[in-house]
């Protein structure tokens, strides 16, 4: 069983609590609230007017529905690295076909690197991170037009620490839909 | 004259905006292998002024890591003219030279201001110069009567009259600072929530560009600092980043994403003509050009790590620059175009270094744990550089031999991103 279905499960065993799901050990997959999006103000509202959503009145946004894996929207790196892990592939494939099955659906993906290293460079490198999520995305159904890359390199951590989980936590690429 | 007035013109009305709380406190950590004895006498008349000339001149001098005050007290009376100079007095003193000047109010408000610097030991004259200025220039004359005073002793130019820019960071508050080499006279240029970085001077030091996030992506502006005035350089699809000037002015060296990788391009200074120069499967970032114009230093992850690499412009070769070690990031180049200055990374710790393309020999500048975004000063004599203390951001200069170092710190804010501003024209 990989890491990205263990954190569904929790996802799923404590969606009716208030915590946030935490996954043993390694970088979290998502230790967000759930329906949590980044960029997005508050969770948890279902706006209902996702561009593109093809969702029939009344039906859950899957976009915010925490128990589906399109509520997923970090994927996290290792070290110097901008390779997709296999924890992975099957979140950005979901999202692929999402987006293949939504023209209308357009998407923004951010990437961000950890506090070591030359400000430049790790612009660069987010870039990277943010493009290889693209390609996979692309691979599996979106168009080209559909995904904008952008990179924060490390200048917006969102763990401020200074230690391995904090490093970890920042090697990070955030999906954001438009409309979130 | 002009050029005094002209440029210290130029410098107090872009004082508009000052930030008390970004400004920078030098420190000094360690001095140079020889340092000169010099002996400054407070200038005749001086005493008039709430702020005077001699004492900046000392802080300069003394700052440098170059020179060693020696105390003037007890002369009497104490010499304002040349032929006032008993030579003993000094050589007695330990000193190898002597500054002695004057202020003499004028009544149209200004003042002159007078110096003669003296060989104590071989009893010569060797440089002596007046000013006529309003009191708002007393600063800058003293920092040009250091640039003199450093020139003739060291026989190098002094950059004490430059100025620097960098990025305060207090909170969610970004800042991007023009200040005096000193520290002192930090305007504010640009303020933002999101991150500002990347500042880079204009050769003629009108213009700064540099890297905002405010639109939630990097984007590269251009903002005069005669106007205040801002352009937008570069915002293609993707990032935006890394922009380094020509020596001409014309045209900046930028990151773009838009093709699909970051690579390296050239772009007016207006925006215009968007020209590739770099072609890699990975990332090409971190241009900057050589002195001449002729060739870019970059870093490349091409070879599988990132390293520093050297293209010739105009269809020239690409030359790998740096083989020791597996992060080597950060060129600048040195003003002479004989070496440049990097960050290597080396068991986890990263730091500024200078290699010489001759010998290709590497020496560690810095003892940092993470030293970051070097910038030479425009005499090749002082890399300033981002590093951190006690989990905040400061700045730090490191001469190019690796003696001298100061430590540049302002309360309450994170300080990073320098750039060391050209010679004043």
């Amino acid at each position: 069983m990989n890491k990205t279905l263990i954190g569904v499960l929790a996802a799923l065993a404590l969606a009716a609590c208030s915590t946030t799901p935490k996954q043993e050990g390694g970088a979290p997959v998502d230790e967000r609230t759930p329906g949590a999006t980044p960029g997005a103000a508050t969770s948890g509202a279902q706006t209902g007017s996702v561009a593109g959503a093809n969702q029939g009145a009344g039906q859950t946004n899957p976009l915010k529905d925490p128990r589906n894996i399109l509520s997923k929207r970090s994927v996290y790196f290792d070290f110097d690295a901008y390779a997709i892990k296999d924890d992975y592939r099957s979140l950005l494939e979901a999202h692929g076909k999402y987006l293949q099955a939504n023209r209308n659906a357009h998407m923004t993906v951010e990437g961000n690197t950890d506090e070591r290293g030359s400000r430049e460079y790790n612009i660069a490198l987010g870039q990277r991170r943010a493009d290889a999520a693209k390609r996979m995305m692309m691979l599996s159904g979106a168009t080209e037009a559909q995904i904008d890359t952008v990179s924060f390199g490390k200048e917006k951590p969102k763990n401020p620490g200074h230690d391995e989980s904090a490093w970890a936590e920042n090697r990070r690429d955030d999906i954001g839909y438009r409309g979130d | 004259m002009s050029r005094l007035l002209m440029r210290t013109l130029f410098a107090f009305c872009c004082a508009a905006a000052f930030s008390a709380h970004a400004q920078l406190t030098i420190e000094i950590i360690g001095g140079g292998a020889t340092t000169i004895p010099i002996a400054i006498v407070p200038f005749a008349g001086e005493s008039n002024y709430p702020l005077g000339v001699s004492g900046i001149v000392g802080a300069d001098l003394s700052r440098s890591g170059l020179f060693r005050l020696v105390d003037p007290g007890g002369v009497v009376p104490r010499p304002a003219r040349a032929e006032d100079v008993r030579y003993g007095d000094w050589t007695g003193r330990g000193a190898d030279a002597v500054v002695i000047g004057s202020m003499t109010a004028l009544p149209d408000g200004r003042a002159e201001v007078r110096f003669t610097l003296l060989d104590a030991v071989k009893q010569a004259q060797l440089a002596s110069f007046s000013y006529v200025v309003p009191p708002a220039q007393f600063r800058a004359t003293a920092h040009r009567i250091a640039d003199v005073i450093y020139e003739k002793l060291t026989g190098d130019v002094g950059v004490f009259s430059t100025r620097i820019a960098y990025v305060a960071k207090q909170g969610t508050r970004y800042e991007l600072l023009v200040a005096d080499a000193d520290g002192y006279n930090p305007q504010s240029i640009v303020t933002s929530k999101e991150p500002l970085l990347s500042p880079e001077w204009s050769p003629d030091g009108t213009r700064i560009a540099y890297v905002s996030m405010e639109n939630r992506k990097p984007v590269v502006y251009v903002q005069s600092l005669t106007t205040g005035t801002r352009q937008l350089v570069a915002n293609f699809r993707g990032s935006n980043s890394a922009p380094s000037w020509s020596p001409d002015g014309s045209k900046l060296a930028v990151t773009l994403s838009k093709d699909g990788s970051s690579q390296i391009y050239l772009i007016g200074a207006d925006g215009s003509n968007v020209q590739r120069l770099s072609t890699s499967a990975g990332i090409d970032t971190e241009a900057t050009f050589s002195p001449d114009g002729r060739s870019i230093l970059f870093t490349s992850d091409r070879g599988g790590s990132p390293q520093i690499y050297r293209l010739t412009l105009g269809g020239g070769a690409v030359e790998r620059m740096t083989y020791d070690g597996n992060y080597n990031v950060s060129p600048r180049f040195l003003p002479d175009g004989k070496g440049f200055v990097f960050v290597r990374r080396d068991s986890g710790r990263l730091n500024v270094a200078l290699q010489d393309f001759a010998t290709r020999q590497v020496q560690i500048l810095t003892q940092g744990s993470l030293d970051e975004s070097p910038s030479v000063a425009p005499n090749g004599k002082l890399i300033l550089y981002a590093s951190e203390v006690g989990g905040r951001g400061i700045l730090a200069a490191v001469s190019s031999d690796g003696r001298v170092k100061q430590r540049l710190t302002a309360t309450a804010s994170d300080v990073r991103e320098p750039a060391w501003g050209p010679l004043q024209k």
